[in-house]
């Protein structure tokens, strides 16, 4: 599998998801520079990882959905290519239109960093196959701008689509978003977007290994 | 423009002495212009010339076998094997925290963060040590949120984790907030940048953010005491730009991989006036600066505006002569400002140009060498009278639900949970144990590292209390398994022109090096920020210790938490049951009278060994030091991060209340299974170490003597519930 994590200014998990990605495929993925314009075309998975991309100044995403590298990212992931966006490349997604929704402030107006539990909801994608439907999993959520947040035709519609992958447990919501929505998938199912750090729970000596699930999932799907 | 006349009156209004001003006077042998003085009174104050504390602190042992630099340059560095080094410095910023929390505490966090990455050392955590006032004083609230929003808002941004940390509520710091925070980072040992230039013709290079009027003056705010005017001081603190910052530092770790750098320098306080003469004054040499090229945010800013600009997220670099086109290429990458904005001379002189004309001409050793320093008059306190016979109260198993909330020994997640602590995915050991561990990346190696004070017991007696402190930093680190390696502190005190602030001052920094010196931990950074007075009225002397070590394998790692049913719990180190300034004496019996507990370094010493060695070995892996709160708080705590009970006996020929609070110290909880019991004891004695069995890891309850002290879940409930209750408070 040939992966790439798009490095914007200020993104701070790049290395994390690299490692991650490394630990799962056994190959280390490329490092793309937001200002370059194209995208290789071998890809078979494209991250956008955590961050504070153009330090969250305007809306957490928004600058980062204009950089240039994205204009072929969108291109590719309309095309099929798939894309996981982690954290604040979730709220990249969102402000890219790929994904629906955006992500408000957290409910706290705290940033809140935890571990939490999940439930997995979906398992028909390359990103979740290998956990089981309704799985209760613990990965943690760093964030200040987590509160998933779409009108309610639109959340009707990804739930009746199968589009929620991942909910907070109940009571576990760490941020009052809709539904407990953490996780949401694109129409054609290849794009995810997550607030929680799957990169950091792949690693027994952190104390957390559900989300090395979702990287043997991607691994095995795109193998 | 006219330039105002400088006069003894506007010496004294920049905060100069009248002494200070004729010795400004003589060394010139004419009168500054306003700019020139200007450089002169943030040089010359406290915060930059430690001139009240320099003679003292020259007395803390410095040296050991891994320390590569002590103190003097922007942060400590410790080798720590592989070619690699640790380098970090805990800083104050408690003024401009109190006038403007969120921005205090962030701008802060990035002028620690700046030291540690000039050096060439990438942040991989982040420590602070925080004190407020009575949590019912009006403004204690408001602090706490600003400053944790602050400290988080900025380190999570950089993608550094914020690992550990400590807060303790006084009204001693009513008026006077303390933020200290720590920053530490990791270095190849072959590429530590040094702040000496070097070479004449050079060019000296600004990079980072554009200067606006911010800042003009913070160190000289930080060199005064306090007062219902200090508000007014608001236009004073820096705003922060952690967005820049991360940038600025990913930026410097580029250029740093070649070999473009002669010296580098962060514009912390006094900005480009003290980094510019810091850098000539070790190389030996001059410089010149044409303010003209400095990248400026605001128009029609004066010269003098410029040198005393506080604006963060600015570094000064001296490039090798022909590297500025490379150098310019990785800024620009990282859409950072660059400018050449001088160079350096033969002249021995600080020269600064403005619009074509000379606006400062100054000799560098005038301003780094010659500043005053003061062998203060001081007064040394007499210890406390011994306590005498402390009666127990009538319900003493009711005590521990109260004392798990009390305010100093409350859970802290509401703070620790707004910080990103697991970003970097090397967190092995979270915010809530003894000592927080981070692997370093790639290794089987880790850091662990603790902020640790007792301000109370530097009140009650300064050299027992300075000793403690930096003892518990150790002691906390050999708790997780980890060598301890050497400290940073912080020395936050009152006014040291009053001279029993200034015993406080000499009797702590005492008990600091004695216990460096017995426990083979050097100091290799620190600060010093004194007059943390509000309408006369000191805070608690207040050293604060930021303490490192190094972990062989992040595997072998102890952690409080119970781990497993019919474990063995044995007590190591002595118990007098030492009740003076203990917090169950001042929040169950309200008296905050006696002696602190004395420390015994020999037996620090040797039971710190011990205990490293268990853990090394794969003995134990359940560690907890006896601190604040003493024995049972230990335990609590141990029951409470387990979610497992126990059952314990106190010894006979020692009062229950005082062998279970007494906050006696060179004492660990440790835990084991049976079959290694006689073997430990066995081992303990051949080393001297005392042992007690107290009991067993058993059920959900504390039982204590038979008799339940609380369920796990209560405790925790009470516990969990102290601080975000209080921040909820309408």
């Amino acid at each position: 599998m040939k992966s790439a994590v798009v490095v914007f200014p200020a993104s701070n998990c790049d290395r994390d998801a690299a490692v991650a990605l490394q630990r799962a495929t056994g190959k280390a993925p490329r490092m793309l520079w937001h200002a370059e314009t194209d995208v290789p075309d071998d890809l078979d998975l494209i991250v956008l990882p955590g961050g504070f991309s153009f330090g969250d100044y305007l809306r957490c995403g928004a600058m980062a959905a204009h950089s240039p590298i994205m204009r072929d990212i969108v291109r590719r992931a309309r095309a099929g290519t798939p894309v996981l966006g982690i954290c604040n490349g979730f709220q990249i997604l969102c402000e890219t239109g790929l994904l629906p929704g955006v992500l408000m402030r957290n409910a706290s107006l705290r940033f809140v960093c935890k571990p939490v539990a999940l439930r997995v909801e979906e398992t028909q994608s390359l990103f979740t196959r290998r956990f089981k439907r309704g799985e209760e999993i613990k990965i943690p959520v760093a964030h200040g701008d987590g509160n998933y947040f779409a009108d309610e035709e639109t959340l009707d519609r990804i739930e009746g689509e199968g589009r929620v992958a991942l909910r907070y447990a109940p009571g576990a919501n760490p941020n009052g978003a809709a539904r407990d929505i953490a996780g949401i998938l694109s129409e054609n199912r290849r794009i995810l977007g997550l607030m929680p750090h799957p990169e950091r729970a792949a690693d027994a000596e952190l104390g957390l290994t559900d989300g090395s699930k979702m990287f043997a999932s991607i691994l095995e799907a795109l193998p | 423009m006219t330039v105002p006349m400088v006069s003894l009156e506007t010496a004294l209004a920049h905060g100069l002495s009248a002494d200070e001003y004729a010795k400004i006077e003589d060394l010139l042998g004419r009168t500054p212009n306003v700019t020139e003085l200007g450089i002169f009174s943030v040089m010359w104050s406290e915060h930059c010339s430690y001139k009240s504390s320099r003679i003292w602190l020259k007395t803390l042992p410095t040296e050991g076998p891994r320390v590569i630099q002590g103190p003097g340059e922007n942060a400590g560095v410790v080798d720590i094997g592989d070619g690699e080094a640790v380098v970090f410095k805990m800083e104050s910023h408690n003024h401009p925290s109190f006038i403007e929390p969120y921005q205090g505490a962030a701008t802060g966090v990035g002028g620690i963060m700046r030291d540690v990455f000039t050096m060439g050392a990438r942040p991989v955590a982040m420590a602070n040590a925080l004190r407020f006032g009575a949590p019912d004083h009006p403004k204690t609230r408001h602090l706490v949120a600003g400053v944790v929003a602050g400290i988080g808002g900025y380190g999570n941004c950089m993608g550094v984790p914020t690992v550990a940390g400590e807060v303790n509520f006084d009204p001693a710091y009513n008026g006077n907030i303390l933020v200290n925070a720590m920053c530490v980072g990791i270095a190849n040992t072959d590429r530590i940048f040094l702040s000496e230039a070097k070479g004449v013709g050079n060019p000296v290079v600004y990079v980072g953010s554009k200067t606006g009027r911010d800042g003009i003056h913070g160190a000289t705010m930080a060199s005064a005491e306090f007062d219902e005017a200090s508000e007014e001081k608001r236009p004073t603190v820096q705003v922060g730009d952690p967005f820049t910052e991360k940038l600025l530092l990913e930026a410097c770790l580029e250029l740093m991989q070649s070999d473009a750098i002669i010296a580098i320098q962060d514009m912390g306080a006094a900005g480009l006036t003290s980094s510019s003469a810091e850098m000539a004054s070790k190389g030996g040499l001059g410089i010149e600066l044409d303010l003209d090229h400095v990248p400026q945010r605001e128009t029609h800013m004066t010269a003098y505006e410029m040198m005393l600009s506080e604006s963060q997220e600015r570094m000064l670099v001296v490039l090798k002569p022909g590297r500025e086109k490379q150098a310019k290429k990785i800024f620009d990458k990282w859409g950072i400002d660059f400018a050449v904005i001088g160079r350096t001379t033969d002249t021995g002189r600080m020269v600064v140009r403005h619009q074509g004309r000379i606006e400062a001409d100054l000799p560098v050793s005038a301003l780094a060498d010659a500043a005053p320093v003061y062998e203060r008059p001081y007064v040394e306190r007499k210890p406390p009278a011994p306590l005498g016979e402390i009666e127990p109260p009538a319900d003493l198993k009711a005590t521990l639900k109260r004392m798990v909330a009390r305010p100093d020994l409350a859970s802290r997640r509401w703070i620790w949970e707004q910080y990103d602590y697991s970003v970097m995915a090397d967190t092995v050991q979270a915010p809530g144990g003894d000592a927080a561990v981070v692997r370093v990346h790639g290794r089987r190696k880790g850091l662990a590292i603790t902020t640790d004070v007792t301000p109370r017991y530097c009140r009650a007696d300064p050299y027992e209390g300075g000793k403690q402190a930096v003892a518990e930093a150790w002691r906390n680190l050999s708790a997780v398994g980890a060598l301890p390696l050497a400290f940073t502190d912080n020395l936050n005190f009152g006014n040291p022109q009053k001279p029993e602030i200034m015993g406080e001052f000499v009797g702590c920094v005492k008990g600091l090096g004695d216990a460096g010196r017995a426990l083979d931990f050097p100091v290799v950074s620190g600060n010093c920020s004194l007059y943390n007075e509000t309408n006369g009225a000191g805070i608690l002397p207040t050293p604060a210790i930021g303490g490192v070590g190094l972990l062989r394998d992040v595997a072998r790692m102890a952690t409080v938490a119970f781990k497993r049913a019919d474990e063995v719990i044995v007590l190591l180190g002595e118990t007098h049951g030492h009740l003076g300034q203990s917090i169950f004496l001042r929040d169950e019996l309200g008296r905050s009278d006696g002696p602190p507990p004395p420390v015994d370094l020999e037996a620090e010493k040797r039971n710190g060994d011990f205990v490293r060695g268990l853990v090394a070995d794969g003995h134990v892996r359940t560690v907890h030091d006896c601190s604040d709160g003493g024995l049972i708080l230990a335990l609590a705590e141990m029951a409470m991060a387990g979610g497992l009970g126990c059952r314990i006996e106190t010894p006979a020929g020692i009062a229950s209340h005082a062998f279970l609070y007494g906050e006696d110290q060179a004492r660990y909880v440790v835990c084991m299974t049976a079959d290694r019991m006689t073997a430990l004891v066995a081992a303990a004695r051949e080393a001297g170490v005392p042992t007690t069995r107290l009991g067993l890891v058993e059920g959900d309850h504390i039982r204590v003597n038979g008799e339940d002290w609380g369920s796990v879940a209560e405790l925790r409930d009470a516990h969990e519930a102290w601080l975000p209750d209080l921040m909820a408070h309408p």
